[in-house]
């Protein structure tokens, strides 16, 4: 091996690194107060697969100083699960915040012990609202335990006994121990029955705003993502797989790579091809100069336009019934005065930041895989069969994800590492990356769609009904899930059942699913990412129809505490209805989404050439309680600026059966010069749900979905036109005509 | 043959001279804190400084940089301490994913040397080149004006 540092071990990089580079260090000075208080993660982020010796229990690992070690099932993505979830654990635990590490919980000890972490799925905003209960549990009963040990070794009734910052207390004598001396005994403890866990409004660290835990390790380059991974000997493969989805591989002449440097083989797979190489971008280099033949079948024909007008001459064909509240058919034939829109939104990539990849080490009875996944459990699963292994025999090391989105569920990159691995008998740990380039044409797209509103207004400007007639494409079939009565659950979110609006009287939403030979799957708020800018652009269509103002209007829709407290909120925070300048506006959108609701107001400037800046975002939210305030904003912030990007500029057209956009040249997203300011606040209303259990909302998605409607509201509060058709890019405002 | 130096320190590498920067730091020093996102120029998470210019690593060839300083990420801390842009960002908690953050601080601290009180245009002007996918360009922002008033 010529090139040394590929025969050290990860941690042996980092140190060398740190010399190389002149001083930096591991442990980093980091000033500040506030910074003090907080624990850090650390730039490895995978637990050991073996029951640890000092472990509580599986969740919690207390050393002999105190340090305590949280199991997180959840990914890292941006989101922060696992900060968040750190300071639920020290909430239960009554141990000291400053001394709370997390890291992921061994995917193979989930498996090889019935899946005690559950199904690890970092997706559907989910990350709290599921796993609060296991974590505040496994905080609440170690520290039961730990107290039980301490009276004990006292001999004192646990009644008498306090913890509280990292120790138990026994008053009337003025003892103390602290959990680290405790720890042994309290593993061995069995109670007879578990402790009760804490309410929402018994927290005193938890809702508190509180740093998260791996801002410094992503400030300094020291965080592991899978890209990252660099194990002795690991070779490095490049893919490309068939342009046109679902074709297949014919044939490779690889003659112009002959005698290339550091190329190792060309590995052929029934839909792809991949070169294998010492270096990334030898491999990648080499890929490109293939010629390669692929039969792309039927699907190679086709193209955007066409798809276009199918979906939009679908809208007349049969529909199935998801929503019949009333008889909104009749109400809209009875109606004097009914508005009807058709709108149409195109497919879209996710494009997250760090291109996926997998690392593996294919052995005989064993794989070793390191990547970063949204669903490590099911992929370790997926891995296994595509191996010919066993479940058990998979261990799964998961790193940073630099972006998920929804896009790292799948294990698409994983597949094909091992299968690269296994078709080119390849000994050594292979790391295959996707170029950017595979990453856009090879991914599974937002759903394309269209819809048709219409809604009937009383003579007093009443909504008195609503009926949607939708196409879109359905992700449960796409990815080979049942889908049940014709209906995709994910396709209706927006416009079915999950809406913020609870007293329109007639209801009717018609679905019909309509897929392509286009992969479709879960984007950043899914349903809602195209449901809610239809609706909620409509709803606008319809106060403006009735005379009333937009907020007033949504306000008459509904008498739900959560989207009344959001719709005040947003009123108190943006100063709606203060007049503004000529050539600008201001527009509101309110959603419910992955168990939130969501409010925007964004104001816009249009220039006289039509073109468009989004100058500031308000947005409220009531996800009923949060953790971290902090985190819970700086998700908000960034689904909008998510949301934006694709309602602006977010397009994947299909040519030819394939993706025509490569890279970020062709597919644009929006950037520091396009970012709105943005006020962000909470409008918690707190409350049980129906099983008596805290409500707990999701954040990750709920500003991403009401955006893109708040937005051309705006636009139309600014111009008189309406933008029914995204990306607003192609949309030529000067050429619309005024409502 | 090629020598680099990064981070005050000398490599000599031996690889093809048309080999981008990049893949040199990542694959060959074991540098692993600049990233690829796209290879042709259009992100900036293979940003770096060239004697204190921001560059884009992935269309860099290493025969170009020989005897030219070059810092990334792992090199912008001196002895321990973070350099101001890096303490304003935990200060203003930037990160999401983190991903695209070594290139939008090496960005930052280019744009801060040049222009030690940039406003919102010096800073758009400066940070356009840098995409970030979790939409942190608010706290970058904020950041930056952070870093600016040496209150970090
Ligand atoms: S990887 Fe160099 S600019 Fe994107
Ligand atoms: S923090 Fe994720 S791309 Fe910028």
């Amino acid at each position: 091996m010529k090139n040394t540092t590929q025969t050290l071990s990860r941690r042996q990089i980092l140190v060398a690194g740190a010399t190389l580079s002149g001083g930096m260090a591991l442990g980093l000075f980091i000033p500040g107060t506030a910074r003090a208080a907080a624990p850090e993660l650390e730039p490895r982020y995978w637990a050991e697969d073996a029951p640890d010796p000092r472990e509580v229990n599986a969740w919690v690992v207390i050393e002999p100083d105190d340090s305590v070690t949280l199991r997180c099932p959840m990914a890292e993505m941006g989101q922060g699960t696992g900060s968040g979830l750190a300071m639920l654990l020290a909430e239960e635990l009554e141990c000291r915040w400053d001394n709370v590490k997390v890291e992921f919980a061994s995917v193979n000890r989930n498996i090889r012990e019935n899946t005690l972490y559950g199904d690890m799925v970092a997706a559907g905003s989910r990350g709290i609202r599921t796993t609060w209960p296991y974590v505040q549990q496994a905080g609440a009963s170690a520290r039961a335990r730990l107290v039980q040990a301490a009276a004990s070794k006292w001999n004192v009734p646990a009644a008498q006994c306090e913890a509280r910052e990292s120790k138990v207390f026994h008053q009337p004598s003025g003892r103390s121990l602290r959990y680290g001396e405790l720890v042994k005994d309290a593993a061995k403890i069995k109670l007879s029955t578990e402790p009760a866990i804490k309410a929402p409004e018994q927290f005193k660290l938890a809702g508190t705003r509180q740093p998260r835990l791996d801002s410094a390790i992503k400030s300094t380059g020291q965080a592991l993502y899978g890209i990252d991974t660099r194990e002795a000997g690991q070779l490095y493969a490049s893919i490309m797989s068939c342009p046109v989805f679902g074709g297949k591989l014919v044939s490779v002449d690889d003659s112009a790579i002959q005698g290339r440097r550091g190329i190792k083989q060309v590995v052929k797979l029934d839909d792809a091809v991949a070169v294998v190489a010492d270096n990334y971008w030898r491999a990648n280099e080499a890929l490109k100069k293939l010629k390669v033949t692929w039969d792309g079948g039927a699907a190679a024909k086709t193209d955007s336009a066409q798809f276009a007008r199918d979906y939009r001459d679908a809208l007349d064909g049969p529909m199935v019934t998801a929503r019949n509240d009333g008889d909104a058919k009749s109400a809209i034939a009875k109606s004097a005065h009914v508005v009807e829109a058709v709108y149409e939104t195109p497919l879209l990539a996710h494009a997250t930041m760090e291109p996926c990849n997998a690392t593996v080490h294919l052995q005989k009875d064993r794989l070793d895989v390191w990547m970063g996944s949204q669903s490590p459990l099911q992929n370790a699963k997926m891995a296994a069969q595509e191996a010919g292994l066993k479940p058990e025999q998979v261990y799964f090391h998961q790193l940073y994800l630099g972006g998920g989105f929804g896009r790292r569920t799948f294990g698409d990159e994983l597949r094909h590492a091992v299968r690269v691995a296994k078709a080119g008998n390849i000994t050594q740990p292979l790391q295959l990356l996707w170029s950017r380039e595979q990453d856009m044409r090879a991914d599974r797209y937002r759903p394309q769609s269209a819809i048709r509103l219409k809604g009937a207004l009383s003579p007093d400007g009443k909504l008195e009904a609503i009926f949607i007639q939708s196409v879109c494409g359905s992700i449960q079939r796409s990815t080979g899930q049942k889908v049940a009565n014709g209906l995709d659950p994910t396709s209706l979110e927006g416009i079915g059942p999950s809406v913020p609006y609870n007293k329109v009287p007639n209801w009717y939403t018609g679905q019909m699913l309509k897929n392509t030979h286009v992969p479709v799957a879960y984007w950043r708020s899914v349903g809602g990412s195209q449901n809610s800018f239809y609706l909620e652009s409509f709803i606008d269509e319809l106060a403006h129809a009735a005379g009333k103002d937009p907020l007033e209007f949504r306000r008459s829709l509904t008498d739900r505490v959560d989207s009344i407290a959001v719709l005040n909120k947003l009123a108190e925070i943006s100063g709606w209805g203060k007049p503004m300048a000529a050539g600008r506006g201001r527009g509101i959108s309110l959603v419910e989404n992955h168990g939130a609701v969501g409010g925007q107001i964004a104001e816009v400037t249009v220039k006289p050439s039509g073109e468009v800046r989004v100058d500031r975002v308000f947005a409220a939210t009531d996800a009923y309680h949060v953790v971290n305030p902090n985190l819970v904003d700086a998700q908000i912030e960034g689904g909008a600026v998510f949301g934006m990007s694709a309602m602006l500029f977010g397009e994947i057209t299909i040519q030819n059966g394939a993706a025509a956009q490569g890279n970020f040249n062709d597919y644009r997203v929006a950037r520091m010069t396009d970012a709105p300011e943005m006020v962000t606040a909470l409008a918690l209303t707190g409350g049980r749900d129906d099983k008596g259990k805290p409500k707990w909302g999701g954040v990750g998605e709920c500003s991403t979905a009401p955006i893109a409607a708040a937005i051309a509201n705006a636009i139309f509060a600014a111009t008189g036109k309406r933008v029914r058709s995204l990306p607003f890019k192609n949309v030529k405002l000067t050429e619309l005509s005024s409502l | 043959m090629v020598t680099l130096t990064v981070n005050g320190q000398q490599h000599q590498i031996d690889v093809e001279p048309e080999m981008p920067l990049l893949w040199a730091l990542r694959n060959e020093i074991g540098l692993t804190g600049t990233k690829y996102g796209c290879g042709i120029a259009q992100c900036g998470a293979c940003t770096v400084l060239m004697d204190g210019h921001p560059v884009r690593s992935c269309m860099l060839a290493v025969s170009s940089v020989q005897g030219r300083e070059i810092t990334t990420i792992e090199g912008l801390s001196q002895n321990g301490t973070l350099n101001k842009v890096q303490e304003a960002w935990i200060a203003e908690d930037v990160p999401q994913c983190g991903y695209c953050q070594s290139g939008q601080i090496l960005s930052a601290t280019a744009l801060l040397s040049r222009t030690p009180h940039p406003d919102n245009s010096d800073i758009d002007a400066a940070m356009a080149g840098n995409i970030c996918r979790c939409g942190t360009y608010v706290r970058i922002r904020r950041a930056i004006h952070r870093a600016a008033s040496d209150k970090a």
